[in-house]
């Protein structure tokens, strides 16, 4: 239903521009290329996800696609209505009541006023907000402003749906309500493209997966295979496994992180192989807190789509962590028992704080292996392609 | 079934057949910015009447009674509040039309439309403003007892709406466009108008410039012709065709000029609002 011909989107600044006059001695003509030579075609009715890590291209594909940036070469056919969703409640208005704003919103999507007439009672009836409906938006709780905008873009009934990652964002009833929604939605032939970091969604919506890097296409196809892909690039910092190193992190904004060098330890030397049940140990160096301050670490383990399987900070264990007088110190985190279990690969996300609050999340930091394992030493290997709980001791019996 | 191709902007056009397949996101948009701009006000729709109600008393009160402008044997306030109605759309409609865009770049950057929907609808909206002074306006010749023809009177309204609304929406483009790429605009604009003001017959009659030459000079501003058709036909004075004729082809210079240069800027809105 669309095709994709060798597009590209190279951006215009006009700042850039200025200062490249201004700044005479130094060339600053290179060209930037967002995206380049990716071609595809998504067929009726298939869903197709496009993941890759920031700065990979998806947004400028999907302001391509979304005819927001023209793109400099090649060119995109599409076969049907086709309206985009880059953010839900567009055009929100908050001196406007919920109505108007149903109104306003549903046709800068692109839906005719009397398509929204006769879907108004659904909208409403699907957000919830019925009672407010005629009270400005600016007295809604967020809550209730993203149950509205969401329920109008549930209601959109286009050929084809370009969706980015909009469903990143609310409480979790309702974001399964929206799931749930788009599922009926693609099962109903709906042609979809759909942008996430949520692999779990992808996996229960998407029925093929593009892997985009600097870029360009790096795969094309299944979702297993694709997210695999994806996982391999998106961790591909660490230049030793196991262990994090600031200096070689392509963030800037992790520079004021707190976090300095982190290593996961197995029988005392840095590695990042684990086993399931077996003993956990991780040093982490953090700088730049204030004189003796009292320090805050989280630690959440995720599993290779993503979802967290342990999250824990030392508040929630009672334990109080000061850092040295020139406010740094080493936070090493042990546990005797990895209660997790899997073969895939394990994610690590860190985050640091003071008394004042906690600074920003280091995503994805460091990763580790698990070793298959005999857990319950019964010589049988549990299946590995399940990431799972490792139960302790466990016993069953009839009686 | 719709196909659509997007590629490489190439071809320069005003983009009319598309304009009408988003008429109704048009109508939307109008409503809404109508709406919004006295959703919070006290007075409400009173504000479209009582701002060019007070703009006359303190003319009359200066330039007429005091200063003694002459008007053409046309009692004064009726005289400063014809050069208003147009005057009004102008420069209301001007500085809220360079504005649009970027008051709009949120949805500029998330949602494709014809851009072009945004300066005019908030030309619109000072045309809304327009329809309720004229009400007052129509209540004002009654009062003063001025006998009008009314085929004259509408016919000379509809041509000095459309010259003054042309201006607008042309100039309103332009600067709209410029306004995205340079903000200097924004500053620069304020200024401009109130220039305007003075280089406008509003306050005084076309009749006080003697030479043909500086008259047509000032035809160069289509509000010129606007306000002494429209004046005209409220007195016994004939209407000068000749000022009228270079108003309204410099009006639709102003128009077809904004508009293309605002289609062929509108592309990279959202890359550098």
């Amino acid at each position: 239903m669309f095709k994709i011909h060798h597009n590209a989107g190279g951006y215009l600044s006009l700042r850039e521009r200025l200062s490249g006059l201004y700044k005479l001695g130094k060339n600053s003509d290179e060209d930037f290329w967002a995206v380049k030579d990716v071609t595809f075609s998504v067929n009726p009715g298939e869903s197709k996800a496009v993941i890759g890590r920031n700065g990979s291209g998806k947004s400028t594909l999907l302001k391509i696609l979304s005819k927001i940036t023209p793109p400099t070469k090649g060119k995109i056919i599409t076969r049907g209505r086709m309206a985009s969703l880059l953010e839900v409640g567009t055009g929100f208005h908050p001196e406007l009541t919920g109505r108007e704003n149903i109104f306003f919103n549903g046709s800068l999507l692109g839906m005719k006023k009397k398509e929204i007439e006769n879907k108004f009672d659904e909208i409403v009836d699907f957000s919830g907000v019925e009672k407010f409906l005629d009270t400005p938006l600016k007295h809604y709780s967020s809550g209730m402003q993203l149950r509205l905008a969401f329920s109008v873009a549930a209601f959109l009934d286009s050929e084809i749906l370009v969706i980015d990652e909009v469903l990143a964002v609310g409480d979790m009833d309702f974001q399964k309500k929206c799931l749930d929604k788009i599922e009926t939605v693609t099962k109903n032939g709906r042609t979809i493209l759909f942008v996430s970091h949520n692999m779990a969604a992808i996996r229960s919506l998407c029925s093929s997966v593009l892997v985009l890097d600097k870029g360009q296409v790096r795969y094309h196809g299944d979702v297993a295979h694709g997210i695999d892909h994806y996982m391999s690039i998106s961790s591909s910092f660490e230049e030793q496994p196991g262990v994090f190193n600031l200096e070689q992190h392509p963030s800037k904004k992790i520079k004021q992180s707190g976090l300095v060098e982190a290593r996961l330890i197995r029988d005392g030397k840095p590695n990042y192989l684990f086993f399931p049940g077996g003993p956990f140990k991780g040093e982490f160096d953090f700088a730049g807190m204030a004189p003796d301050a009292e320090v805050g670490f989280r630690m959440v383990i995720k599993d290779s789509y993503f979802q967290s399987m342990v999250n824990i900070t030392n508040h929630d264990l009672g334990l109080r962590l000061q850092a040295n007088k020139s406010g740094a110190g080493t936070v090493v985190f042990e546990m005797d028992v990895l209660p997790v279990y899997g073969d895939g690969t394990y994610y690590i996300d860190l985050q640091f704080g003071d008394e004042a609050k906690y600074k920003d999340t280091i995503e994805n930091a460091l990763s580790f292996k698990l070793e298959p394992k005999d857990v319950f030493g019964t010589g049988k290997f549990l299946n590995p392609k399940i990431n799972t709980v490792y139960p302790g001791k466990v016993n069953i019996n009839v009686q | 079934m719709v196909e659509y191709e997007i590629k490489p902007v190439a071809k320069l056009g005003f983009g009319v057949d598309e304009l009408w397949r988003y008429r109704e996101l048009f109508y939307f948009y109008t409503w809404r910015d109508i709406k919004v701009r006295y959703k919070q006000t006290f007075f409400g729709f009173a504000w479209a009447v009582m701002q060019p109600i007070l703009m006359m008393v303190l003319f009359t009160f200066f330039f007429g009674k005091k200063l003694g402008v002459p008007s053409d044997s046309i009692p004064y306030p009726i005289f400063v509040f014809t050069g208003l109605l147009m005057w009004n759309i102008f420069s209301s409609g001007l500085t809220s039309a360079s504005n649009s865009i970027i008051n709009n770049a949120h949805i500029i950057k998330k949602i494709y439309f014809p851009r072009l929907i945004i300066p005019l609808s908030s030309v619109m909206v000072t045309l809304f403003d327009f329809l309720m002074a004229l009400t007052i306006y129509l209540v004002l010749l009654f009062y003063y007892g001025i006998n009008v023809n009314v085929f004259e009177v509408t016919g000379a309204l509809i041509l000095a709406l459309l010259i003054t609304a042309l201006t607008t929406f042309g100039l309103g483009t332009f600067l709209a466009a410029l306004n995205i790429k340079y903000r200097d605009f924004k500053y620069v604009i304020p200024y401009t108008i109130q220039v305007l003001l003075f280089v406008s017959p509003v306050i005084y009659p076309v009749s006080i410039v003697t030479s043909a030459w500086a008259k047509y000079l000032l035809a160069i501003n289509p509000l010129s012709g606007a306000i002494t058709l429209l004046r005209s036909a409220i007195s016994d004075v004939p209407p000068d065709w000749n000022m009228v004729i270079i108003s309204a082809c410099c009006a639709i210079v102003y128009f077809i000029g904004g508009v293309l240069y605002f289609k062929s800027s509108e592309t990279y809105f959202a890359d550098i609002v």
